[in-house]
């Protein structure tokens, strides 16, 4: 070796691996608009879709005539429910094992529901023959509030149920009751909430939301009648269920499907499940022959597609008089509108909602969780969180607020007396969890530590003072969250989605120069798949990542997976992408033996190389070996050298992380002003700080809306008050705050690098930190918890409620 | 989000564009920056058959600022309200108001005639017109006439103008003393919840002068001469502005929306009316 020989540290550098802040590959294309969305798919002879939508949150549909509509030139067909019963398609299953409407079936049951599909020439004919299709309909009472629909007399919303029969989660306790799904012990929790020293109560109410992903939701099928291949692009954040999902409804071969996912401009759960859209622009055009694309526009993705909470959760937390938590019971009302359609794993119709006892260690715990229909669009997805996570941890972070209010005890200190300790890991949850991992309270003293936590109690305390001598109108609130997440779904004996295991995949072929590509299951909504995931290679492989291509989203090319949501790429198809690098190892270790003339025990890897032991100057780079690997004939070894690795993880990854956010609050107005933000995330092994820090603000963002303004509210006959982007609160660079991240470091014991999942802690942590803040900044005039959003006049009402306007 | 069809005109001077609004009547719209007008024909809640752009039309834009009298002609566009430095001296309450208007995209195009023409009650600056009394100049079939801001809005989307008069331009005196425009809105590009615009004038510790208008407190933007006459010789002391805040009060309606309860509005329509008043006296 001589000074021009490469340096170990030159290597690694080189290859771009684990924990480099390499810059995003994709954002080339994106930041110069050379995306392509599906909206960019242009086909010869394309038609065009668009939806006529109900004004009625619950009507009667008692005539449909189309004859004015298909009189407008360029009009080409206009189905309806009687078009797609023939078929069997005029309903479809969801993903939680109810059935929904393509099309309205006799009745409608939520504003903006789908009511014919107008196909035309051009997107213009299609808009205006929408306004020609006369429907006639006879309104029908109303119900959007979940406790109002299981009223004994409530009016019967799904008339298509069988009465009395059982759901797909068990038996149904009223006709606008969908489930009841349980968990933990109720006997011993109320028993220790009954005996308790202290006891907390609170309902804790999380409102409806929704994803708004930037790029709405929209497909263009095509249809061969010469091959009988249907080609289906469309924004599907799990590209190969819809094929498979595709292929049992319409009959089509699973091999005559592909589908493919191009570039996805953010999903965030809206693009898990299955649309009428998506069924319509099929069928439309395997009738016409001919392409069709269907579009939504912003209101018909607020109004229509897969909002998200709507949680409303009734807690009892009880305590020692020191602040031993000693029992968490938990009932939900879960508002999940017309038709169940969340994305869960089918075994959880509540998610893992059963996390929220959060970080801490309770001995005994239950919760009880109701689905209930109302005149409300379906959906309940996971809105960047893992399944309703969020929820979860909103709930136990309100909860210990409330409990130190009630303990007169300060919620820092609270929260340190009830963590998990380090040593209790791996920790068995009373709701049936194994926490794989954890060190909570290193975490939280340095966090607390960053923000200067005693002294803004001080500061908080001698504003509180100025406000009641008449010197300020501000109020300052500290808003504490220590949250613990649950993601990488999931393991295939409890994690399937109708019937399909949640197991993720990776293929690997590296080329004879030493370059390679690798297919996921997975595919990327702007979380940088193509950045990061190269990097996990880099480092098993000893390819530099610039040399590796990462492909998704296309089902003829791309092996089986299960898609991304619930953070679970890394997890899943992270770790699939690990042990198929693992594999291309093993083989190139033969290689490199034969190579080097020496057994394979005598040689080691070392960063991009195998080397002999005891004489690194004899090596074989990954580069000569996958020359060799296709060009010279190696006695007992195939050529070539690829790989392929599907992964069932064995448990899920636990993340976890502190946030702080330090507001000030005018009393009058109920404007607010985010001071400080403080972010500490322990997602485990980091493969690229740079992308973590931009899923971190992002998501962080995400949660300053909806715990701040963001909402899909509804009036009381059923209209959607917050259809568009005016009064739907999508924030803008003017309303974010800076942020300050953090992190320590806590790898996952059994994922193959150590890597928990990041994308998405920062919207399940946010929301609690923010809403916290709020309430922290009322506690001492007697506040106990009051309900997000918390936009400018239910803050000012708030504090009127609280006599603080005089 | 897609409008109905429309014929598109682009006349070249105003004549011929009231030719055109006077064939088609009120199936004919003008058209300048669009950012209103559009979106209610893409939300199909306005069906205009004809549209007629004015961005060809000579002699529309501009600023002048003659003596003490301030021309700004209707095709000017928000932005350029913003950079033009001798109307940031001659009337820098306008600056003030037309940076809270929406954001720098929406401004750049959107016009100062089509904001006080369109008849919103959530427009700012109609409310900004009131406080400094500006005047609107209409051309139509038969002739060229001036409207009072103060008479130009009748209810909301409803004004003084009719439907084949374009207006030309926008005049108003030079203001001197304090201003201040004062607006709470949910976020950015947001209408206000309440705004206030107040310009007042100072001798010694005595207010002169004082003018007080608000945006989005009723269905047309509110002038409140009680307000001013209630600052009008005081040294605007807290009791003093208290009962101007009383005064302006007592001349607004607000109604229930997205942005909050009637009751919510009242309050912060005085706070904010409070913080113009404080705002602009420490200027004066
Ligand atoms: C996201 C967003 C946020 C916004 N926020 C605000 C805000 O905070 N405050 C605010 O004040 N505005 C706001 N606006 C509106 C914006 O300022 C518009 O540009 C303005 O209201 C209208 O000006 P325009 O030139 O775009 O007019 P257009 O939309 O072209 O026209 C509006 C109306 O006025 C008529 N009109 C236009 N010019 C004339 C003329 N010369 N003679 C006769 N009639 C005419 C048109 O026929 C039409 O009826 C917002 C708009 C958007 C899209």
């Amino acid at each position: 070796m001589n000074d021009l020989t490469p340096t170990r540290e030159e290597r690694t550098a080189k290859l771009k691996g684990l924990g480099t802040s390499r810059k995003r590959v994709e954002d080339v294309r994106f930041t110069q608009g050379k995306g392509n969305y599906v909206d960019d798919v242009k086909l010869p002879g394309m038609l065009h879709g668009d939806f006529v939508r109900s004004p009625y949150a619950h009507a009667r549909v008692k005539s449909i005539n189309i004859d004015a509509a298909m009189a407008l030139p360029g009009v080409i067909a206009v189905l309806t429910a009687k078009d797609l019963e023939p078929l069997s398609l005029h309903w479809m299953p969801t993903l939680a094992g109810d059935k929904q409407m393509v099309l309205a079936d006799g009745k409608v049951l939520f504003q903006g529901q789908e009511v014919a599909f107008v196909v035309a020439e051009d997107r213009y004919i299609a808009a205006d023959a929408v306004e020609l299709v006369e429907v006639d309909y006879e309104e029908l009472p109303v119900i959007t509030d979940p406790f109002k629909a299981l009223e004994p007399d409530a009016t019967v919303l799904r008339e298509d149920l069988e009465p009395g029969a059982d759901g797909a989660h068990g038996p149904r306790k009223h006709h606008n009751h969908i489930f009841l799904w349980e968990e933990g012990d109720a006997e011993a929790t109320n028993q220790a909430i009954d005996s308790a020293e202290v006891v907390a109560e609170e309902m804790v109410y999380y409102h409806r939301t929704h994803p708004c992903p930037l790029e709405t939701c929209g497909s263009v099928a095509s249809m061969d009648k010469v091959n009988g291949k249907l080609t289906l692009w469309g924004t599907f954040q799990a590209p190969h269920v819809v094929r498979t999902v595709a292929s049992l409804l319409s009959g089509i071969e699973e091999h005559n499907i592909r589908v493919i996912s191009p570039d996805i401009g953010g999903g965030f759960g809206n693009k898990v499940g299955v649309y009428p859209g998506y069924v319509c622009s099929i069928v439309a055009s395997i009738v016409t022959g001919r392409p069709v694309k269907w579009i939504e526009d912003r209101m018909d993705n607020l109004m229509a597609t897969a909002f998200a909470r709507d949680y409303w959760m009734k807690g009892k937390i009880s305590a020692t008089k020191d602040g031993k938590i000693t029992g968490l019971h938990c009932h939900v009302t879960a508002d999940h509108g017309a038709f169940d359609a969340c994305a869960d794993p089918t075994k959880f119709p509540a998610g893992f909602f059963h996390i929220c006892t959060g970080s801490y260690d309770i001995p005994v715990a239950y919760v009880g969780v109701d689905g209930v229909y109302t005149n409300k669009a379906p959906g309940g997805v996971a809105y960047r969180c893992s399944f309703r996570v969020t929820e979860a941890a909103y709930f136990i972070e309100r909860m210990i607020e409330v409990l130190a209010i009630e303990l007169n005890m300060d919620a820092a200190e609270l929260r340190r007396i009830n963590f998990i300790r380090k040593d209790q890991f791996p920790y068995q949850s009373a709701l049936g969890w194994e926490y794989d991992s954890g060190d909570y309270h290193t975490a939280w003293d340095k966090a607390l530590a960053a923000v200067g936590y005693d002294d803004l109690r001080k500061e908080q305390a001698a504003q509180v003072e100025a406000f009641k001598r008449g010197e300020t109108r501000k109020l300052l609130g500290i808003g504490l969250t220590h949250f613990t997440e649950i993601v990488g779904a999931g393991p295939v004996k409890n994690c399937d989605i109708l019937g399909m295991g949640m197991f993720d995949s990776c293929e690997i072929r590296i080329h004879p120069t030493g370059s390679a590509i690798a297919r996921l299951g997975t595919i990327s909504q702007g979380q940088g798949h193509a950045t990061t995931f190269a990097q996990i290679l880099a480092s098993e492989i000893g390819i530099p990542a610039d040399s590796i291509t990462i492909e998704e989203g296309d089902t003829d090319t791309a092996p089986y997976g299960l898609g991304t949501y619930g953070s679970r790429s890394t997890p899943v198809a992270g770790a699939a992408t690990a042990m198929a690098g693992r594999k291309i190892r093993a083989k190139a270790q033969m290689i490199a033996a034969y190579l080097l003339e020496v057994h394979d025990d005598d040689v080691e890897w070392d960063v991009d190389r195998f080397q002999v032991k005891g004489a690194p100057e004899r090596f074989k780079t990954m580069a000569e070996i996958a020359y060799a690997s296709y060009n010279q004939a190696i006695p007992g070894v195939e050529p070539g050298l690829e790989a392929v690795s599907y992964y069932d993880p064995p448990n899920m990854t636990y993340p976890f992380g502190a946030y702080i956010c330090v507001m000030e609050i005018d009393a009058d107005t109920g404007e607010h002003d985010i001071r400080q933000f403080y972010a500490l995330d322990d997602c485990g092994t980091r493969i690229n700080p740079m992308v973590i820090e931009g899923q971190v603000h992002g998501g962080l963002t995400e949660a300053l809306a909806i715990a701040m303004g963001q909402e899909i509210a509804y009036d009381e006959l059923g209209n959607v008050k917050t259809g568009t982007l005016m009064d739907f609160f999508l924030p803008t660079a003017w309303e974010t705050p800076n942020y300050t991240t953090d992190h320590t470091e806590t790898p996952s014991p059994h994922h193959p690098i150590g890597a928990k999942g990041v994308g998405e802690s920062p919207n399940v942590g946010g929301v609690p930190a923010f809403s916290n803040a709020v309430n922290d900044a009322f506690r001492a005039f007697g506040l106990r918890h009051t309900h997000m959003p918390h936009d400018h006049w239910r803050i000012w009402k708030t504090a009127n409620d609280l006599g603080l306007h005089g | 989000m897609i409008p109905a069809a429309f014929e598109y005109h682009r006349p070249k001077n105003v004549q011929d564009a009231i030719g055109i609004l006077v064939e088609h009547g009120d199936e004919a719209r003008v058209l300048a920056g669009g950012h209103s007008l559009i979106p209610m024909m893409k939300l199909r809640m306005a069906a205009i058959e004809h549209l007629v752009d004015l961005q060809d039309v000579d002699g529309l834009s501009g600023i002048s600022i003659d003596g003490g009298r301030i021309t700004i002609g209707a095709m000017t566009t928000q932005h350029e309200l913003i950079t033009h430095d001798g109307l940031a001296t001659a009337a820098p309450i306008l600056r003030e108001a037309a940076l809270q208007i929406a954001d720098p995209q929406v401004r750049y195009v959107g016009t100062i005639g089509g904001n006080v023409a369109n008849g919103d009650p959530g427009n700012d600056m109609p409310g900004l017109m009131q406080c400094l009394d500006a005047s609107f100049t209409l051309v139509g079939p038969d002739g060229t006439r001036e409207v009072a801001a103060r008479d130009f809005y009748e209810a909301a989307y409803m004004t003084e103008r009719s439907d084949e008069e374009i207006l030309t331009a926008i005049s108003f005196n030079a203001t001197a003393g304090g201003y201040s425009y004062e607006k709470q809105k949910r976020k950015i590009g947001d209408y206000a919840t309440a705004a206030a615009a107040v310009l007042l004038q100072k001798d010694g510790d005595t207010c002169t002068g004082a003018s007080i208008a608000m945006t989005n407190l009723s269905d047309t933007p509110v002038f409140s001469e009680a307000a001013g006459a209630a600052l009008t010789g005081t040294s605007v002391g807290k009791a003093d502005i208290e009962a101007a805040v009383a005064a302006a009060l007592s001349d607004i309606d607000p109604t229930e929306d997205n942005r909050g309860p009637v009751e919510f509005k009242r309050h912060v329509a005085a706070v904010v009316i409070a913080r113009a008043i404080t705002r602009a006296w420490s200027r004066a």
